[in-house]
């Protein structure tokens, strides 16, 4: 072997079906070595990560995403084609295709490899799960398997340390052969009949070459009974549903509150150290708050995935879609949207983060469409702040707080407007796409491997901070510039905001928001509102010139019971039901759909609601004499 | 005639969105019907065929969702795929 070949880097693709175990196997190859970004251009995501075979070769290795065949329908699988056809510009051709399989369930995987090889690039099959199909007691032949097919076959173990090291071996032999097998490509998109012939060639191989055990596993059958019963396996999804959602409510919020003060003490050192002026007010309010504002929601996108990534290592996602699918398809969205959705309940960043569970585009854009009506946690510091000064803490038919019930109709009023934004949209807006199938596969239930959970856990963290981490803080420092300047002449006694930029822009929106009630106190403090919808409290604390910030809501709350109509009240609360009141979960919508676009519908439809719902609040009231 | 269309619906069976809970079967074929699946029938045929539904698997119906008994699980082989009734009745099993 030459240092030549030693410091060339390879290229490696994995290609598998859904469900084959590539993303672990992934995991388990390349360890926390890996890189995630999108494809220039699409929103589909490109993983590669690096690897140092035992023969001293360096590879980098590019997970695919899953697909049944290089068709390309979606616009991730024709990154899987082009990729594999070596088509994409960005993407060097891989020198090596390695096609994964689960081995105890090969039958479609082989039929995709049987397509793979018509590609005319060295081609390995990788079985990959061996372990549990050798404890089942499926017999394959690797050698008929090989000779019948024409490709090398290698078995590996992805959760097993050690598990991979036959196939890095491998590959190390076919990367040393490899110059000499590079054949002609064959491919053109299969046409039905011979995707029929395909798969009765894999068939017949799999006849051949494998045999399965008389008494098939029944630990998923089992299981099935109980987890797709249609009532047991409906409350025990509900119950999941409501400890994911707990978690993601009530256990992030210590470490959010640790969060939250850590920042508060580091700005009070800043305050402390610097002199009082603009520096002292960029570094505290501008760049402080700013990165607290990004990592303060960490702790739930961590949880949040803890739970996902479980779920659908253990097999249990898709049947959770399943008991799903006809509950949410009513009002047009997939089974899948409902960890997006309840999520959102918690904070809509993760919920967008988190429909990336959803394959399928279409579906992808509603439910990031709607993630954001679901009543999020910072909206409950503004409805209490606004009940508690407005409404009458008395009892309703004997039994029910008044407070409470408009609380609770608060966030029916969210609930229903999600289901039938997406009702609408599905009718009227993607009326030239069709409506996708539900056709997904129930993988048999397997143990989640702990540190490729981890790792996905690690990367989506990552992820989130640096990708939307970046556009959060942009949208903090512009908040905390249009709130800042320009500066208050010396000597004066009015609040400073009040000089600002941001005062102008409510000055602007003021005659625009006096149909629906508000007047230009609200108006100001809706503009730094818009770095996340809490902030809105303390903004009117200092636009009535209360000193204390959070701490002092009930103070605010008193100050505006005496300033306020009971209809600008109620307009105010239906206003911040719908109105896209959050910058940061605009930044993850444009970051998570990759265009501008998406982000400009969401505000725009969000804004239109926002102000039709609360116009017709505020009249309303105002004609039930609640002016 | 009459005989002949007997004898083809006999071969044909019945579609697998038919079949209740616990239908043990073979797929005899698959013909997709025109309209209301938005998508093309060959394009779902496809799509068919790429989950592993072709002629001569075996299919059992393990479960069905909590609403309107859809969507159904099914056993194909060794492997259990969920679709929907709607998409089913272009699987023709006996």
């Amino acid at each position: 072997m030459t240092t030549a070949i030693m410091t060339v880097t390879r290229h490696l693709a994995l290609v598998g079906t859904p469900n084959s175990g590539k993303t672990a196997l992934f995991n388990a190859l390349t360890g926390g070595r890996q890189k995630v970004a999108n494809y220039p251009g699409v929103t589909v995501e490109r993983k590669a990560g690096a690897i140092d075979t035992p023969g001293g070769r360096r590879i980098n290795l590019i997970d695919l995403p899953g697909t049944y065949s290089l068709r390309g329908r979606s616009p991730d699988e024709e990154i899987t084609r082009d990729v594999v056809l070596g088509r994409l510009a960005s993407e060097p051709p891989p020198d090596l295709l390695l096609c994964v399989a689960d081995a105890t369930n090969p039958r479609v995987a082989l039929r995709l490899a049987i397509e793979l090889k018509k590609v005319g690039r060295p081609l390995l099959l990788v079985l990959n799960m061996i372990d549990i199909a050798r404890r089942r007691g499926i017999d394959i032949d690797l050698e008929k398997l090989s000779a019948e097919l024409a490709v090398p076959v290698v078995t590996s173990v992805a959760v097993r340390r050690g598990g991979t090291a036959e196939l890095l071996q491998h590959v190390d032999e076919l990367l040393v052969e490899e110059l000499a097998t590079k054949g002609n490509n064959t491919w053109s998109p299969p046409s039905n009949s011979e995707l029929r012939a395909a798969q009765r060639e894999a068939d017949r191989i799999l006849r051949i070459a494998v045999g399965m055990p008389k008494r098939p596993e029944t630990l998923t059958g089992r299981l099935d009974a109980v987890l797709l019963h249609p009532v047991g396996g409906l409350l025990i999804l509900l119950l999941l549903l409501f400890v994911m959602f707990q978690a993601v409510f009530a256990w992030a919020r210590p470490l959010m509150d640790v969060i939250s003060t850590a920042f508060e003490a580091l700005g009070g050192i800043a305050h402390d150290l610097l002199p009082e002026g603009l520096l002292q007010s960029f570094v505290r309010n501008g760049v402080i708050s700013g990165v607290g504002n990004v990592v303060v929601f960490v702790p739930q996108i961590l949880i949040l995935f803890l739970f996902i990534l479980l779920l659908e290592d253990l097999g249990y996602m898709a049947r959770a879609a399943f008991l799903m699918d006809r509950i949410m398809g009513g009002a047009g969205l997939h089974g899948r949207a409902f960890i997006p959705l309840l999520s959102s309940f918690a904070c809509a960043i993760p919920g967008i983060m988190a429909t990336r569970v959803i394959d399928n585009r279409r579906d992808r854009l509603t439910t990031i469409l709607v993630a954001p009506l679901m009543t999020c946690s910072a909206r409950i510091p503004v409805y209490t702040l606004i009940i508690s000064a407005f409404i009458p803490d008395k009892q309703v038919w004997g039994i029910v707080g008044l407070q409470g019930l408009v609380m609770f109709g608060l966030y029916a009023a969210g609930i229903l407007s999600a289901l039938g934004v997406s009702f609408i949209a599905n009718h009227f807006f993607w009326r030239d796409n069709a409506t996708p199938p539900f056709m997904l596969e129930l993988p048999d239930y397997k143990l989640p491997k702990l540190r490729s959970v981890a790792i996905g856990v690690y990367v989506r963290a990552m992820m989130f901070l640096k990708r939307a981490g970046t556009t959060i803080f942009s949208m903090m420092v512009l908040i905390w510039f249009l709130a800042s300047f320009p500066r208050p002449p010396a000597g004066t006694t009015e609040p400073a905001i009040s000089y600002s930029l941001a005062a102008m822009i409510g000055g602007w929106i003021e005659p625009l928001l006096a149909p629906i009630g508000f007047n230009w106190q609200i108006s100001v403090a809706l503009v730094p509102g818009m770095a996340a919808r809490e902030v809105a409290v303390a903004a009117l604390g200092t636009v009535y010139a209360i000193e204390g910030g959070k701490e002092a809501a009930e103070q605010i709350g008193t100050a505006l019971a005496s300033k306020w109509s009971l209809a600008t009240a109620l307009a105010l609360l239906v206003w911040y039901i719908f109105a896209p009141q959050c910058a940061s979960t605009l930044a993850v919508i444009k970051r998570e759909t990759g265009s501008w676009r998406w982000m400009a519908i969401t505000f725009t439809y969000m804004v239109a609601l926002a102000y039709v719902a609360a116009f017709i609040t505020y009249n309303v009231s105002l004609a039930l004499g609640a002016g | 005639m009459e005989d002949d269309h007997r004898l083809r619906d006999a071969q044909r069976g019945i579609p697998l969105g038919l079949a209740p809970r616990g239908f043990r079967g073979r797929i005899a074929s698959i013909e997709v019907g025109e309209g209301g699946h938005g998508l093309t029938a060959i394009e779902l045929e496809r799509r068919l065929l790429e989950l592993g539904f072709v002629e001569g698997a075996t299919v059992e119906i393990l479960h069905e969702g909590p609403l309107g008994r859809d969507p159904i699980a099914v056993r194909l082989i060794d492997a259990t795929v969920a679709v929907r009734r709607r998409e089913a009745m272009a699987v023709y099993v006996t």
